[in-house]
């Protein structure tokens, strides 16, 4: 094979700037809609359980009574929206979903406690969402086990048996993400997620256009070779998503205080990689589509569901059934997640995602080998005679 | 004699069962006008598209240049030139843009793109609008544009598919006087249209219908060889009832209508006038002249199409 003609190339880059340049629209496509969408996201996917409204019933009225609800009261979980009479009334409340938890104190509540009965205090919450649910639930749990644990310490006390400690104390230590925010966590999945949508969508449309318009065949006549169609066609794109991959980065630290604690070469190096990667297969879908249309929707099916489901974004793989998993490793954005997490979050090194790497590589070069080999092709399908005169 | 620009053996391209060129011969001489007509869908594009190598031929051989273009589709695709019948260029580019990138397409340095540059501004008459967005040229200067830049890298043979398609008819002319400058400075051009009175300017025809390559010469060959039969042209009243009268006697052998006018074809130029006459008077129909005439392309045309296929379809070639 002939070295790649400058001269070809630098014609196709000239060409494809100009030609973005004259197409406001699809600049901004590329350049802030994946910003605006982390905006969008990353407020909208919050999985932190914060004040969740709470309704009290104290069927007791008593000091320790007042003690637990204020134990409610004073985390930032919950957020005690109202005081009832009794427990029929919490139903019309939570149907409007003016709380989502309720506590209900028996009465006798204080008596039991000190007659060393264990009183039942109940915890209704709504399960119409499951998620923050769940979460409701195991925070209330944690707030009378740990209001429990002291009245039973205090028991001890009074019965002359001094100051008893607790068999185990964990102590529990988050790294990474102390805070356990999702913010951090969803961050650079978005990324991923964003910008292999975003960027395969805009190159899906670059040869199908030229198909549709009739240039494809003018440049299949002249002596550009289809690896300098597609470099020339990816040089600008790749600029472009890198800036626009760097506005998401921006964002998610100044409103999302997710900071690069890793090696901004490394990130740079896969991100690079892996937009690279989407705008092959961007180029790909080009490649065997006929029109826009098809391309697009080709584009979106793709990138879209594999991406936000089989990435790692918000589902765990490991929690996948295992053919389900094996899937999982086509999905270039998995990759892309892994060590961007790695890089942002842990500040991992090159040692810590060079397979990662390796892998999103193979990804870029098996994508924009496949188009370069289907582009050089063309529509010169071999007719079903000479297939059998090779055979 | 040189070797012939392009030579076609035999060359055949099928789409499933349906045979779009059926095993079409033909040599064309270095700097002549080749003529390719047809209606639309005889498969004038597919041939154009297999000698550019932009599709690969079910069977059959051929040169183009003198390269082989199935085993050196590189060293085609560097000899000649191409123009789609959509004149395909970047609307959203300016006039120098599309220029500058389809020279650096075909690989021309800097210096030899800035000689040809106003050379092409020339020929399509856009100097002075090299700044202005293609979209916004008429169709006329899209078309020049668009063969200013299939021959910016001076090829020595040059296809034309359809090139004056939805073109204005002095735009028409205009072009035709490009095609005849190239070929004057020895370019080979390869044309086809449906437009059978363009035929005129070609040094050299094909008439291809259905698949098949049906009459072929210079159109003066074409026109007398062809038709041996008298052509009568007929001026009278009624002309669609007069055409319907002769049609049914024995002694005419073609009828046609040419605007207002009939086309009649007879065995012998006196008896033919002196009987179409006699037969129209008959029913009130003045004859006010009957002049024998050098028949036309279309003539031809009809006149092989019909020895082909019967009668009808014809009608469908007709411009």
């Amino acid at each position: 094979m002939t070295p790649l003609s400058a001269r070809c190339l630098r014609a196709v880059v000239k060409k494809e700037f100009r030609q973005i340049r004259r197409d406001p629209r699809s600049l901004m496509f590329m350049a802030f809609l994946p910003a605006f969408m982390l905006l969008m996201f990353g407020y909208a996917l919050n999985f932190d359980v914060k004040r969740i409204p709470l309704a009290v019933v104290d069927g007791d009225g008593s000091r320790a009574s007042r003690g637990l609800v204020d134990k409610f009261r004073t985390t930032e979980y919950f957020d005690l929206k109202a005081v009832l009479p009794r427990t029929a009334a919490i139903d019309p409340l939570m149907a409007r979903e003016k709380v989502r938890a309720a506590l209900v104190i028996p009465a006798g509540f204080a008596e039991d406690l000190l007659a060393g009965r264990s009183p039942a205090v109940q915890i209704i919450v709504d399960g119409s969402n499951a998620m923050s649910g769940t979460t409701a639930a195991g925070y209330a749990g944690a707030i009378l086990q740990s209001y429990s644990q002291r009245i039973t310490l205090q028991a001890l006390a009074r019965r002359g048996l001094g100051s008893a400690a607790l068999p185990l104390q964990a102590e529990v230590r988050v790294w990474y993400n102390p805070e356990l925010r999702s913010a951090k966590f969803l961050v650079p999945g978005l990324m991923a997620f964003i910008l292999m949508v975003i960027v395969t969508v805009s190159t899906a449309f670059s040869i199908v256009r030229e198909k549709e318009r009739g240039t494809m065949d003018q440049i299949r006549i002249s002596s550009l070779r289809s690896a300098e169609l597609i470099l020339g066609k990816i040089v600008p794109y790749v600029a472009i998503s890198l800036v626009s991959a760097h506005l998401v980065l921006l964002l998610g630290q100044v409103l999302f205080g997710v900071g690069i604690r890793g090696s901004y070469p490394l990130l740079l190096l896969a991100m690079l990689l892996f937009l690279v990667g989407a705008l092959g297969q961007g180029i790909l879908i080009s490649a065997v589509t006929r029109t826009q249309q098809v391309a697009f929707l080709f584009a979106v099916l793709t990138t879209m569901l594999p991406t936000f489901i089989l990435s790692g974004f918000v589902f765990p793989i490991r929690n996948m059934p295992a053919a389900v998993q094996a899937v999982t490793y086509l999905v270039p954005a998995r990759y892309f997640l892994d060590a961007l997490r790695a890089v942002i979050l842990k500040g991992a090194g090159f040692g810590a995602v060079w397979g990662q790497l390796l892998l999103l590589l193979a990804f870029a070069a098996l994508s924009l080998g496949a188009s370069a080999a289907r582009i050089g092709r063309g529509d010169k399908e071999p007719s079903p005679r000479r297939r059998r005169a090779r055979a | 004699m040189a070797e012939p620009a392009i030579e076609v053996r035999s060359l055949t391209k099928r789409f499933g069962d349906f045979v779009a060129v059926d095993a079409v011969s033909f040599e064309v001489e270095r700097g002549r006008i080749f003529g390719f007509l047809g209606a639309n869908g005889a498969g004038k594009s597919t041939t154009i598209r297999m000698l550019c190598g932009l599709l690969d031929p079910t069977s059959g051989a051929a040169t183009v240049g003198g390269h082989d273009i199935r085993r050196e589709p590189e060293r085609v695709k560097r000899a000649i030139g191409y123009m789609s019948q959509r004149f395909s260029l970047y609307g959203d580019l300016t006039v120098a843009e599309n220029i500058g990138f389809f020279g650096g397409a075909y690989g021309l340095s800097r210096r030899a793109l800035a000689e040809r540059l106003p050379w092409v501004l020339g020929l399509a008459g856009l100097v002075g609008r090299e700044r202005s967005l293609t979209r916004t040229l008429s169709v006329g200067w899209k078309q020049r544009l668009a063969l200013g830049c299939a021959v910016l890298h001076e090829p020595r043979i040059v296809f034309l598919d359809e090139p004056t398609g939805g073109v204005d008819p002095a735009s028409r002319r205009r072009f035709w006087e490009l095609i005849n400058g190239l070929s004057e400075r020895g370019i080979t051009v390869f044309v086809t249209t449906h437009y059978l009175d363009e035929a005129e300017y070609c040094n050299d025809i094909r008439l291809i219908h259905a698949g098949r390559i049906v009459a072929g010469g210079s159109p003066r060959e074409l026109k007398t060889s062809v038709i041996r039969n008298p052509i009568l042209e007929v001026a009278c009243d009624r002309i669609v009832e007069a055409l319907e009268i002769l049609q049914k006697e024995p002694w005419v052998l073609e009828t046609s209508i040419f605007g207002m006018s009939l086309h009649i074809s007879v065995e012998d130029e006196e008896e033919g006038r002196r009987l179409i006459a006699a037969r129209l008077g008959r029913e009130g129909i003045a004859v006010h002249r009957a002049d024998r005439i050098m028949p036309s392309l279309e003539d031809v045309f009809i006149h092989k199409i019909e020895e082909q296929a019967g009668t009808g379809e014809a009608g469908e070639a007709r411009p």
